[in-house]
């Protein structure tokens, strides 16, 4: 086992910051699915989440209010970000793509779910210049970040005394 | 969802410069910090600095569709305090922050934090095994009514390590032991315990209550959950009930497969796995989700807010007692009616070795001694004191004295009262934040009443 992974909170807000839209490879039509859940919560924070599911794109299936893409080449620019929720397997094809589209489609990072690691994938997204996180949940980053996973009495390890704003959702709000 | 819950929900991720962004220590934060940060910030609304009491049974939705996601899990919020609450949660999350935990989650007492802590585990006709070292109350809880949900308990000497092994080898899911056992003086050794159960894919669960964070971290020896009686030394002024499961966060319950409580489906939450789901947060998602709410055993936020206060002085009461404790018990050991004093922080301890590892800030404030004259004798002592409570209690600011075989382990029997430390002559002793001359005094003149 490769040796653990450490990402500044710093690097992850801001790239939870300047993201607004994510393609999520291996979305999930079904509600009760992981991918569904991160999908959901990310639309309600304000993100643009556009599904990667060829299944649900030859079958004309949208999810959670947006049309599923049969590829990455299919969803529409701007990708800010490519999420990849499928097996470490799978990763490096997805990533080689990402990368071979991330001019057209002004893809900025690449973000590997919660359990998915390839470290050939990341060597080659960074020598890309893509920034990528990998082991990590957005929504969960996302909750631990912003307070919400501490709710639940998780260790978000945030501490400041600073009072947070409340502020907007970032990005366009969610697309019904 | 509204725009309304939007603005709301939405807050900006803004971490506060933290720079070192290690998830597991606070940032690279000190224990002292953390103590009094960790868990909770100002209120973005209104601004309070202090944790604010959250005295409320049940929250609010923004609309229908928020309700439905806060009810799947599918998104973080508060429904109905019995599951959670945010002051509750402050607590939680420092308590995890202190052990260096993945999640904690806040039980109505000691007892019911172990309760929680075996819940997800254990099914019925399962077993784990318990150290014999353990105070009375866990002896009776696991031997008495854990056997009405048909889980069995087999204790076990953890200084005989192949009898852990055996243990182990019949089916034991789980290890219990307190890092520092109540009554008397001994210390675990955990770093072996966590090889064997680690080799056996069973989990090593390690009450805390005694020791504390600030003296031990059992997450660092290779300990898996982690229990607290918060009533103890974390709230520290004899206030309130309250307890905590703190999970590592490293147990891989998907890859064990012996816990299907967390990685298989769980059919109230339409199959939802919670170890696909929520990675190294399953435990503690499932104790909040699943655990309290169908054992209900939640603690009350005004309790979280006292054990909060507590927690801010954690270090410095802990060296005070530590400090007192050492000077009590060395002059214990001088007097002619103390047939023996069992504290590792003495010369003569045969687990101050075993203290120097595991605690080396100190062997902590409770400990036992033997008075001449068995079970009367420790009686009469008791009942002299003017300044030492009489009382069944622990970890308070205030001195505690108390007669442990006619009281806190009377349910046991002569051999189980034997191995925990509780014979007929023991006298057990919380040392508490007074004067230590005056605490000595105190002794004194109770051992001549003896």
């Amino acid at each position: 086992m490769a040796s653990a992974l450490h990402y500044s909170d710093a690097l992850i807000a801001g790239v939870l910051r300047r993201v607004r839209t994510i393609a999520m490879v291996g979305a999930s039509p079904n509600w009760k699915r992981p991918s569904n859940f991160a999908m959901k919560y990310l639309q309600g924070k304000g993100y643009r989440v556009i599904p990667v599911n060829p299944r649900a794109a030859a079958g004309g299936v949208s999810i959670l209010g947006e049309k599923a893409c049969a590829s990455l080449d299919e969803a529409p620019a701007p990708v800010d970000m490519v999420d990849v929720f499928r097996g470490s397997g799978a990763a490096l094809g997805i990533v080689r793509e990402a990368i071979r589209l991330r001019e057209e489609k002004r893809i900025q990072v690449v973000w590997m779910q919660l359990g998915v690691r390839n470290d050939e994938a990341a060597a080659e997204a960074a020598a890309a210049g893509l920034t990528v996180i990998m082991d990590r949940c957005p929504k969960i980053e996302y909750g631990r970040l912003s307070g919400e996973l501490g709710w639940g009495g998780v260790n978000s390890g945030v501490i400041s005394s600073r009072r947070q704003r409340l502020a907007p959702a970032p990005g366009r709000g969610r697309q019904r | 969802m509204s725009e309304e819950a939007k603005q709301e929900a939405g807050s900006e991720a803004d971490t506060g410069g933290d720079g070192d962004g290690t998830r597991e220590s606070g940032g690279g934060l000190g224990f002292e910090t953390r103590m009094i940060h960790a868990g909770v910030g100002p209120d973005p609304v209104t601004g309070s600095r202090q944790t604010p009491i959250h005295q409320t049974s049940a929250y609010a939705f923004h609309d229908a569709d928020h309700a439905a996601s806060l009810f799947n899990l599918q998104t973080f919020g508060f429904i109905y305090s019995r599951l959670g609450n945010p002051t509750v949660a402050a607590l939680e999350e420092r308590i995890a922050s202190l052990e260096g935990g993945r999640g904690a989650t806040g039980a109505a007492s000691g007892h019911a934090a172990q309760v929680l802590a075996f819940f997800p585990l254990i099914e019925a006709g399962e077993r784990f095994a318990a150290s014999n070292r353990l105070y009375g109350g866990s002896v009776t809880q696991f031997s008495r009514t854990f056997p009405k949900f048909d889980w069995r308990c087999d204790f076990v000497d953890t200084e005989d390590l192949s009898a852990v092994e055996a243990v182990l080898a019949q089916g034991a899911k789980a290890l219990f032991v307190e890092s520092l056992a109540n009554p008397g003086g001994v210390v675990t050794d955990l770093e072996p315990l966590a090889e064997r159960t680690r080799a056996a894919g069973a989990l090593l669960i390690v009450d805390n209550t005694l020791a504390t964070p600030w003296l031990c971290r059992p997450f660092e020896w290779g300990a898996d959950l982690i229990v607290h009686s918060t009533t103890k030394f974390l709230s520290g002024n004899g206030t309130v009930i309250g307890g905590a499961v703190v999970d590592s966060g490293r147990f891989d319950w998907s890859a064990s497969g012996r816990f299907p409580g967390l990685s298989g489906p769980e059919p109230a939450y339409h199959g939802l796995r919670f170890s696909e789901t929520f990675g190294d947060l399953a435990f503690t998602v499932h104790s909040h989700a699943v655990g309290l709410r169908d054992l209900g055993a939640s603690m009350a936020p005004m309790n979280a807010f006292l054990t909060l206060l507590g927690l801010e002085t954690l270090a410095l009461r802990m060296e005070r007692h530590c400090r007192n404790a050492q000077v009590v018990a060395e002059w214990l050991e001088g007097h002619p009616k103390v047939s023996w004093v069992s504290y590792a922080g003495l010369k003569s301890s045969p687990y101050r070795d075993l203290a120097a590892k595991y605690m080396p800030e100190g062997a902590g404030s409770v400990f036992t001694f033997g008075v001449r004259g068995g079970y009367e004798a420790g009686i009469r002592v008791v009942e002299a004191c003017d300044l030492f409570s009489h009382l069944a209690n622990v970890g308070d600011a205030r001195s505690l004295i108390i007669h442990p075989a006619s009281t806190t382990h009377r349910q046991l029997s002569d051999e189980q009262r034997a191995a925990a430390g509780a014979g007929p002559d023991v006298v057990r002793l919380s040392i508490g934040l007074e004067t230590v001359d005056d605490l000595i005094r105190d002794l004194d003149r109770a051992l001549a009443a003896a």
